[in-house]
């Protein structure tokens, strides 16, 4: 039991670590993005009242990679925040493989079952 | 207004937010959709993807701070999760085919469902006859009390699960962490230790938010130019929060907070009745 604690104690560390880096790296992205947006579009005039959705470049992870690459400020942001989003998905596959090296399967099972999810989501649906 | 000037605004708004949130225990979250719709008159769906990247912020930022103190229960989460995530996935297709009244109006009955929820506190079950079957899924555990390590027992698993499932969809339809209905699983439900069940509940936000994220993301409702300032607004106030937190008198500023909720809460309802929002 006390090693399983010890055990499970040092993955919570290295993944407050792994947290913290993926906020911090994401919140980078969105900012210098930010810069990029304003320089560019920053006398524009916002208009969120309508819903009409955002373009195809700004809502798959091939675009979003392609527009950033090409210094579009709204990419960079987009960018940002797919870094943000994949900060607990890193996080689902980090506990998988500590649960792993436990040797404690039911919860790398479980574990799995989480990441299909998310990755179903962030790739498989339409994306 | 231009763009500099409204992403100002939402941003100064998103901080204030994110820190009055982070102080009071309740999320900043639940704020920022009323606060975009009422306020600054975004369309809902727009509102609802950008808030639901300030939580995946705010979750991932927090809990790395948290960890370190060693109260949350990775197993209970992984396996809460499993329910979380697919009732974010359920979330997100309902919100796809109702109207943004109807939308509206749920989310001003959540609103005074965590504003009343919030007033209240609950005594743990300290030491329980464990459950079966929260024994065969370890559940069990032990966090860092005043006299060395305390251990506690689960129940109420299938009941707690269930509620799960409603967080995540809630969660999904309306973009907010749902803190307060995962709190209420743990602790009602599993009698889970309260310092562990926030804890726990903080870690899931972020991965139960990310389920939905993906989706919103490739349906368009996540605009880069709205979801910039919310971002870094709502991170910015709640690690702030986090820090005064130590120090400060949160009593007054609950109430005021949870009146606040209130107020938006029956205004999102209006709104969503009269066919306005």
């Amino acid at each position: 039991m006390s090693t399983h604690d010890w055990g499970d104690q040092r993955i919570e560390i290295i993944v407050g670590a792994l947290l913290r880096t993926g906020v911090t790296l994401a919140a980078a992205v969105v900012f210098c993005g930010a810069v990029v947006y304003f320089a560019r579009h920053g006398t524009g005039v916002p208009n969120y009242a309508v819903f009409r959705g955002e373009p195809e470049n700004l809502k798959s992870v091939s675009g979003i990679v392609h527009g950033a690459l090409g210094m579009s400020g709204q990419a960079i942001i987009q960018l940002g925040l797919l870094l943000l989003i994949a900060t607990p998905v890193a996080r689902v596959l980090f506990s998988a493989i500590a649960f792993a090296i436990e040797r404690d399967y039911l919860y790398v099972l479980i574990t799995l079952l989480v990441l299909g999810i998310l990755l179903y989501s962030l790739f498989g649906a339409g994306g | 207004m231009n763009v500099l000037e409204f992403s100002a605004l939402i941003g100064l708004g998103s901080l204030l937010a994110g820190f009055l949130g982070a102080l009071t225990g309740l999320g900043g979250g639940v704020v920022v959709v009323p606060m975009l719709a009422l306020l600054f008159h975004v369309d809902i769906r727009y509102a609802i993807g950008a808030s639901l990247v300030s939580v995946i912020a705010t979750s991932s930022g927090a809990a790395a701070a948290y960890v370190r103190e060693g109260y949350s229960n990775i197993r209970i989460g992984m396996f809460l999760e499993t329910a979380t995530t697919v009732g974010a996935l359920a979330g997100v297709g309902i919100a796809l085919y109702v109207s943004s009244n109807a939308i509206a109006i749920v989310f001003g009955v959540v609103l005074l469902c965590s504003a009343y929820l919030s007033s209240r506190h609950y005594v743990d079950g300290a030491h329980l006859p464990p459950s079966k079957l929260a024994q065969r899924l370890r559940l069990n555990g032990a966090y860092p009390g005043p006299n060395g390590k305390e251990s506690y027992n689960v129940t109420g698993v299938p009941a707690g699960y269930g509620l799960m499932f409603v967080a995540g969809a809630l969660s999904g339809l309306l973009g907010i962490g749902s803190g307060a209905v995962k709190v209420l699983a743990m602790d009602r439900a599993m009698k889970i230790p309260f310092k562990v069940s926030t804890t726990t509940s903080n870690f899931m936000i972020g991965v139960t938010a990310a389920a939905s994220a993906g989706l919103y993301l490739h349906r368009g409702y996540i605009a880069p130019g709205l979801a910039m300032p919310v971002m870094l607004g709502v991170l910015a106030g709640s690690l702030i929060g986090a820090r005064v937190l130590m120090r400060a008198r949160v009593k007054v500023l609950r109430y005021l907070f949870a009146t606040v909720i209130v107020v938006l809460g029956f205004e999102m309802i209006y709104k969503g009745i009269t066919g306005r929002i």
